[in-house]
């Protein structure tokens, strides 16, 4: 007698601690192994490219903190970038300093947790209150700037709203130290240990061409092996005057991914640095901005590098105050294509080692 | 109370014996009760916070609290799901973990059952705690729980050959499956304990005690993350806390077994620190070793259920069975 | 918006622009510096030199005098939507470089009659300007024929070579036919785009992916817009070699839009155009799984059209 068996339907989601937001997988799996992975998004969608077309530029910065809320000073600036590319607004010296500072201390700040996070998933628990009790350093830091801890509001078109308090540099100058300590710390605590390595060494595997072809950026695209970040390959703001390497690994599994962010951390912490040292002791925060922000009639297409990948903005303008059309290209909702091919074949707990390695925020998938 | 075991069964030794059961109850309870905060704390403190503060000074009401929580919320029980395995299963699972607490010696007069095949004893009925995570598992009707129990059924499994086999090796240097006798093999000082000569069964046994008790990084049955917590998803309230218990019962036991297999029971380690009384020696390596479990949970991370049966199947049973041979061909040559 | 708005909007759209009714005038600090694609530079001197000193924007060619939404009855003193006014020091010819926090009240009026003056010249100056503008307004379109008296001449911009080469190999393959419109989009830091014909875009982005001299192999965006008119869909495609970047559209019809599904050619095309089909409803023949990807399956309608109405008025 032949033994009978079943495909099993899981649903991994929408409410799920590993899902990084309310995403859902249905996988079907055949004991142990998926034998197909549907994801389904969409549950945090709330419609912000339509209704920033009610919205002049300067509101719809709010709207852009919520998309991908663990970078929100990321999300600030591609919008304002777009702005002030269509208007020609230059940003002044100590403005695009502070942006710098800011979009590198944020980086620092979102794969602190992407670090807990996957850590957690994984099944250690302490890395994750490591990795939040030094984020709280920086969002302290981000408080005493603009106010907020999470979602900024901070970037206007032309420079940015709050000028850095009396000693605030200095306390960005002392952290710089700190968090090397604490990263080397990290590495002592994970990266050489073996039950982590065997967990996440050789698992969604990929390699150039797919990652290229799936349009993967970030991390993902780095891991394997194509060097190919935007600060560097098509600068923006001021990074040009910056002395930084592109981390980039070789394997394309989560290990490589892993790595890849781990070493940015380290290269962010180069950046600040350096912007630090260089800062202007003076100057504007805000540049030449109409008083009505009217971009011509016409369109732009901007990108830049936030933690998850290429974070584009597309405007068509029709010459009003508000956008006529207002795209986010979201790097979390491209990186998650690639999910339903490096899971098939995969036992159900890889995926979740996977998910976290791609690194999503949902409401920067879903928009 | 060796000599009561000694006597014929009267009266007397009747009511002694209920008492002494229902006083080590009430302390294997205030064990659980105190090791559940004294685990978050070390878990707290391990990642640089305090731990449960606030329920009575030092949190110690912490666990109090929980369980009146726990006792007051409503019991649901899933529609489709099977009630009768439902609710037998906690009770399956908790029961064995205090029943194996029968042949652990504490002292040289405090001791209650004098068993023959104590080890064995201890060994075959953790093995029940296995059929009542399955039919847990099984009986909640969920997917996840269902998954869950299959991964702690394989793993409860196949961690219990590498757990009896490395203590073959106790075996074999004692003589005797009886508790009593085994420490009293270790009399001496903390060179005659059996862990410096049965290293490397202590290493397959720590390992397998870890796996068999479900603790991190063996978790993997109630991997919060990954399977929402696994075989007990769908309890809640007492009986939830049922399992809770029959795992850190099953902490207390694991702990007094390796005290008393390995780290010689109640015998002072040095000569000069005799006069301390063999009751605080067990309880301060025993400790030692409740401490270490918690340690492990707070720094590593879960182990894939993969590499866990491949570990149980390909690393440690054949490391035990090694230490087998070893042991007797040492045995034999110097025996 | 408001009337003023949808009275303003018809006016951009045609080739000249009239000043609203002078209590408007009044009432905003100054007109909005429309950026016009005469390149940025050339722009930036022209606003700058352009009108007082005060670092009033204008644009002597297409001026946008429209009511913001956002001003709405505020004064010149007080920076509207909390912005610092850094650059707007209204009618100080000293305050250049100050933010406009806190303006002294007796200002206020002195500001504003500076301000009524400057519009007038402002006005003045478009008029004069607003007869040598050509017509512009194609969507998409961003560059305009050649300005009035005060901006500098258009240059060329560094990337036309890069756009004929690409018009050329296009051309070679596909037929003249197949390209509609290739310009260079000024407003996104001078991105060659070319307008394919939907029939035979399919065909373009194989050659796009596989020529060697292009070597597009990333698909960075796709992005749908609802022009009223037609719909059209935007790629943007970039070589990680080259580092150059191009943008492609594919205009489309609005009654049954539909746009051959790059997917087979660019993997990373398939959940970006699952989207355009769930907010916008534009079809992708080819596309592997189109069914919605943000809204629940049983949705009707499209959203992020124009004019799109909610079924279910209390969603």
């Amino acid at each position: 007698m032949a033994i009978r068996t079943e495909e099993l339907l899981l649903n991994v989601g929408p409410q799920h601690p590993s899902t990084h937001g309310v995403f859902r997988v249905i996988v079907k799996i055949d004991g142990e192994q998926i034998v197909e992975a549907i994801p389904v998004t969409g549950y945090l969608h709330r419609g912000t490219e339509k209704l920033a077309e009610n919205l002049n530029y300067t509101q719809i910065i709010p709207y852009t903190d919520r998309m991908d809320y663990l970078s929100a000073m990321m999300n600030n600036y591609v919008l304002c970038h777009a702005v002030e590319t269509m208007l020609g607004i230059e940003v002044p010296e100590r403005a695009e300093y502070l942006r710098v500072i800011v979009m590198e201390l944020q980086r620092i700040a979102s794969h602190q947790v992407w670090w807990g996070t996957y850590l957690l998933d994984i099944g250690a628990t302490t890395p994750f209150i490591y990795a939040f009790r030094d984020r709280e350093i920086i969002i302290d830091l981000f408080n005493e700037l603009c106010g907020a801890r999470l979602t900024y509001n901070y970037m206007r078109v032309g420079g940015v709203k709050w000028d850095a308090p009396p000693g605030w540099i200095d306390k960005v100058r002392e952290f710089i130290p700190y968090m090397r300590k604490q990263l080397k710390m990290y590495d002592d605590l994970v990266t050489g240990n073996e039950i982590f390595l065997n967990r996440v060494r050789g698992i969604g595997k990929y390699d150039a061409e797919t990652a290229i072809a799936y349009g993967l950026s970030g991390a993902n695209l780095r891991c394997t092996g194509v060097k190919w970040d935007l600060r560097k390959d098509q600068p923006y703001s001021i990074y040009d005057r910056f002395d930084f390497d592109v981390a980039v690994a070789t394997e394309g599994d989560c290990w490589a991914r892993y790595q890849v962010r781990m070493e940015e951390m380290r290269q962010s912490l180069r950046i600040l640095e350096q912007a630090v040292e260089q800062f202007p002791s003076g100057g504007e925060t805000m540049g030449k901005v109409p008083r009505v922000i009217r971009p011509p009639e016409g369109e732009t297409f901007v990108r830049i590098e936030s933690p998850r990948g290429e974070l584009g903005c597309y405007i068509v303008s029709k010459g009003k105050a508000e956008p006529y059309r207002l795209k986010f290209r979201r790097p979390s909702f491209v990186n998650l294509q690639i999910l339903p091919k490096l899971l098939v074949g995969e036992s159900v707990t890889n995926l979740i080692t996977i998910l976290g390695a791609i690194d999503i925020v949902l409401g920067e998938v879903d928009c | 109370m060796s000599e009561l075991l000694l006597e014929p069964f009267g009266w007397k030794n009747f009511w002694i014996f209920l008492l002494s059961a229902v006083i080590l109850l009430l302390l294997v309870l205030g064990f659980v009760t105190y090791a559940i905060l004294f685990e978050r704390k070390v878990l707290g403190w391990a990642q640089m916070r305090h731990g449960p503060v606030r329920t009575g000074p030092w949190g110690l009401l912490q666990t109090v609290a929980d369980v009146l929580k726990l006792l007051m919320k409503e019991d649901v029980i899933p529609r489709k799901a099977d009630r009768v395995l439902f609710i037998l299963a906690p009770a399956i699972a908790f029961v064995p973990s205090f029943a194996v607490l029968a042949t652990i010696p504490y002292t040289e007069t405090i001791r209650f059952a004098d068993l023959n095949v104590g080890l064995l004893y201890y060994v075959a009925l953790s093995g029940i705690t296995t059929i009542g995570i399955l039919l847990g598992g099984w009986a909640s009707n969920n997917k996840y729980a269902l998954m869950g129990g299959l991964r702690s059924a394989a793993q409860m499994i196949s961690y219990e050959i590498p757990l009896v086999i490395s203590v073959v090796g106790v075996i074999l240097l004692s003589g005797s499956l009886n508790m009593y006798q085994i420490v009293q093999g270790q009399a001496g000082y903390f060179w005659n304990w059996n862990i410096f000569p049965q290293i490397i069964g202590f290493g397959v046994f720590l390992i397998a005690a870890v796996a068999e008790l479900n603790r991190t990084p063996f978790d993997l049955p109630e991997a919060e993350s990954e399977l929402v917590a696994g075989y007990h998803v769908e309890y809640s309230g007492f009986r939830f806390a049922f399992f809770m218990l029959a795992e850190y019962v099953y902490v207390y036991a694991i702990a007094a077994l390796t005290t008393v297999l390995y780290l010689g029971g109640w015998h002072a380690p040095f000569p000069f620190l005799d006069f301390i009384p063999g009751i605080i020696w067990f309880l301060l390596k025993f400790s030692f070793v409740v401490f270490f479990l918690f340690w492990l949970r707070a720094t590593l991370p879960r182990i894939r259920i993969d590499q866990l049966m491949s570990m149980a199947w390909k690393y440690l049973l054949p490391i035990a069975l090694i230490n087998v041979f070893l042991t007797a061909v040492v045995l034999e040559f110097y025996r | 918006m408001s009337q003023e708005q949808d009275r303003k909007s018809v006016e951009q759209n045609q080739a000249a622009q009239e000043p609203s009714d002078s209590p408007e005038v009044e009432r905003k600090e100054q007109e909005a510096g429309t950026a016009e694609a005469a390149g940025m530079a050339a722009n930036a001197d022209a606003g700058v030199e352009a009108g007082p000193v005060e670092g009033i924007r204008q644009d002597p060619v297409q001026a946008g005098n429209q009511p913001a939404g956002a001003d709405q009855g505020q004064t010149d003193v007080q920076p509207s939507n909390g912005q610092p006014e850094a650059a707007k020091p209204s009618g100080d010819s000293n305050a250049d470089a100050k933010p406009a926090e806190a303006q002294p009240a007796a200002a206020a009026d002195a500001d504003k009659e500076a301000k009524r003056k400057a519009a007038e010249e402002a006005r003045a100056a478009r008029a004069a300007a607003r007869a040598a503008r050509a017509a512009g307004g194609e969507a998409g379109k961003a560059d305009a024929a050649a300005e009035g008296a005060e901006a500098k001449p258009k240059e060329p911009s560094p990337n036309q070579p890069k756009l004929d080469r690409l018009v050329e190999i296009l051309t070679e393959a596909l037929g003249q036919d197949a390209i509609e419109k290739a310009w260079i989009n000024e407003l996104g830091k001078d991105m060659p785009m070319v307008e394919i014909k939907a029939d035979r875009w399919l065909e373009c982005a194989g050659l796009l992916r596989d020529h060697p001299e292009l070597k597009l192999t990333y698909l960075s965006n796709v992005a749908g817009v609802d022009m009223e008119t037609h719909m059209e869909v935007v790629y943007h495609l970039i070589s990680l070699e080259t580092k150059v970047m191009y943008g492609f559209k594919v205009k489309t019809d609005r009654d049954n839009p539909s746009v051959p599904s790059v997917t087979p050619i660019w993997a990373g095309a398939n959940w970006q155009e699952r989207e355009i089909y769930d907010l916008l409803g534009i079809d992708f023949p080819g596309h592997p799984d189109l069914r919605r990807i943000m809204l629940p399956d049983d949705w009707v309608g499209h959203p992020l059209r124009k004019d799109y109405v909610p079924i279910d008025p209390e969603v």
